[in-house]
């Protein structure tokens, strides 16, 4: 049986097999697709998401956008899992 | 159909939004005979059947729209030799693939293929947790025990898996079951679809409806088991509107999130759309299907608000429910355009619904297996 994926700052985040994180050209729009599940994320979703590649942990991830952003660690690390946790535990994410 | 989205935009100039997404029916033919089967009654015969080069031109057509997903279904899309061609096609075309079948045809060897050539999820009919019953059901001997198998074959080659359960009163006592069949499975998510009746399942509604007591029942198993398998098994949940006070939305609204083919090549806003007899539907053999989607009168009719008798008119849910569900409407009340009884607003939304429920309480009848002809 499988179990909960808990995000953490460890965690390597990626898209599961039966979720497609996928620009449409036609459309213009980023897009995570799942069987009769569509979701449009927002900018800052999108530039983290682009990171979920299996290879970057969640300390990575935040340590770029600490970097980028010139914002406090803590505060980006709470959001950055908050979101992602969500996205796990609605299977739309795997760690 | 569920679907989640948030608002997008548009993808033409046009003032339709394009569809998310395209069920591709690519066959009536079905070995089960599920008395609840949501094609038409009067199902197309596989001489009518679109080729391979017209469905590949529709991928190009739905991908050049904007569309995102494809979902191969039926009928018994598997009974296509050429589905492999099509999968690949829609997958190297950017399109996010779903299979939709009873799975008692495939084998090992053909699911590994189509793992291979980009398929993206597969979704499994089943009956019912018990193998008497669920092939009685579907009125296939051995369907149960080869659907176990190939859902098995379906992870082994890495693909995600749903469980599609039709529940109604003759398998719902089953349904904690079918979440634990699930859940050793190994399926991703568990569809817990209560029939929905129209076509087939409105002449067998007498057999399938539940009671008030069964079905919220089964509201707060699905519920407990929610919480408890957080992050391990999504589980969808249909529940039939005839117990309902408000329609639910179908299909997203008509012509506003899916556009289907038909077998045969004619669009229609929802499978079950050729159940009303005033509709006039076209087919992809004389039009493209981006004109379809914005000029078909089968889609106009009931696009947007605009169609709505009152009390919907002014209902300040008339942009949540979208009129809810017009076949039903149609199966109902003989008339297209009148509320959906599933309102309680609808004037015969008691005698109805006091109908149902009073089939619910009795001995159920017989089946009326689908057949073709």
């Amino acid at each position: 049986m499988a179990a909960r994926a808990v995000i953490e700052g460890a965690s390597v985040p990626a898209f599961p097999r039966h979720v497609k994180f996928h620009f449409n050209k036609q459309r213009e729009q980023w897009v995570i697709l799942a069987p009769e599940r569509l979701l449009v994320p927002d900018e800052t979703s999108i530039e983290i998401l682009k990171m979920c590649d299996g290879k970057t942990s969640v300390d990575g991830i935040v340590g770029r956008l600490v970097e980028k952003y010139n914002a406090p660690h803590d505060v980006i690390l709470s959001d950055v899992i908050r979101m992602l946790q969500d996205l796990a535990d609605k299977g739309f994410l795997a760690a | 159909m569920t679907m989640t989205t948030t608002k997008t935009k548009p993808a033409s100039a046009s003032q339709v939004e394009a569809p998310l997404a395209v069920l591709a029916e690519l066959s009536h033919r079905c070995p089960l005979q599920c008395p609840y089967c949501s094609n038409p009654v009067q199902l197309e015969r596989s001489s009518n059947e679109l080729d391979t080069q017209t469905w590949c031109r529709l991928i190009d057509e739905a991908v050049a729209m904007g569309v995102h997903q494809i979902h191969f279904s039926g009928g018994e899309p598997t009974v296509r030799k050429d589905l492999e061609d099509l999968v690949k096609y829609a997958s190297d075309a950017g399109l996010y693939t779903n299979l939709i079948t009873s799975a008692v045809l495939l084998s090992k060897e053909r699911v590994e293929k189509l793992a291979e050539l980009g398929m993206n999820h597969i979704q499994i009919s089943f009956q019912d947790s018990e193998a008497a019953n669920a092939d009685r059901i579907g009125n296939f001997k051995g369907g149960h025990q080869k659907k176990i198998e190939v859902a098995g074959f379906v992870r082994q080659a890495g693909l995600p898996l749903t469980v599609n359960a039709v529940m109604h009163r003759q398998n719902l006592h089953h349904l904690e079951d079918v979440i634990e069949m699930s859940v050793a499975l190994d399926a991703e998510r568990l569809e817990v679809a209560q029939v929905q009746y129209y076509g087939w399942a409105l002449k067998n509604r007498a057999a399938f409806i539940p009671t008030y007591e069964q079905l919220s029942w089964a509201t707060e198993v699905v519920e407990k088991a929610r919480k408890r398998l957080k992050g391990v098994l999504v589980i969808d949940y249909v529940v039939p509107d005839y117990y309902a006070r408000r329609p639910k939305v179908c299909m997203g609204g008509w012509g506003r999130r899916f556009i289907n083919i038909n077998p045969a090549g004619v669009v229609l806003p929802c499978h079950a759309a050729e159940s009303i007899p005033s509709l006039k539907f076209d087919s992809v053999k004389d039009r493209s299907l981006a004109w379809i989607w914005e000029n078909s009168e089968a889609f106009l009719k009931f696009r947007g608000t605009d169609w709505m008798p009152e009390p919907c008119r002014s209902c300040d849910r008339r942009e949540i429910d979208w009129g809810g569900c017009r076949c039903q409407a149609f199966a109902l009340t003989g008339d297209e355009f009148a509320t959906d009884p599933a309102c309680e607003l609808s004037p015969h939304h008691e005698e109805i619904f006091g109908m149902a429920s009073l089939e619910a309480q009795q001995e159920p009848p017989p089946f009326v297996y689908r057949k073709i002809g």
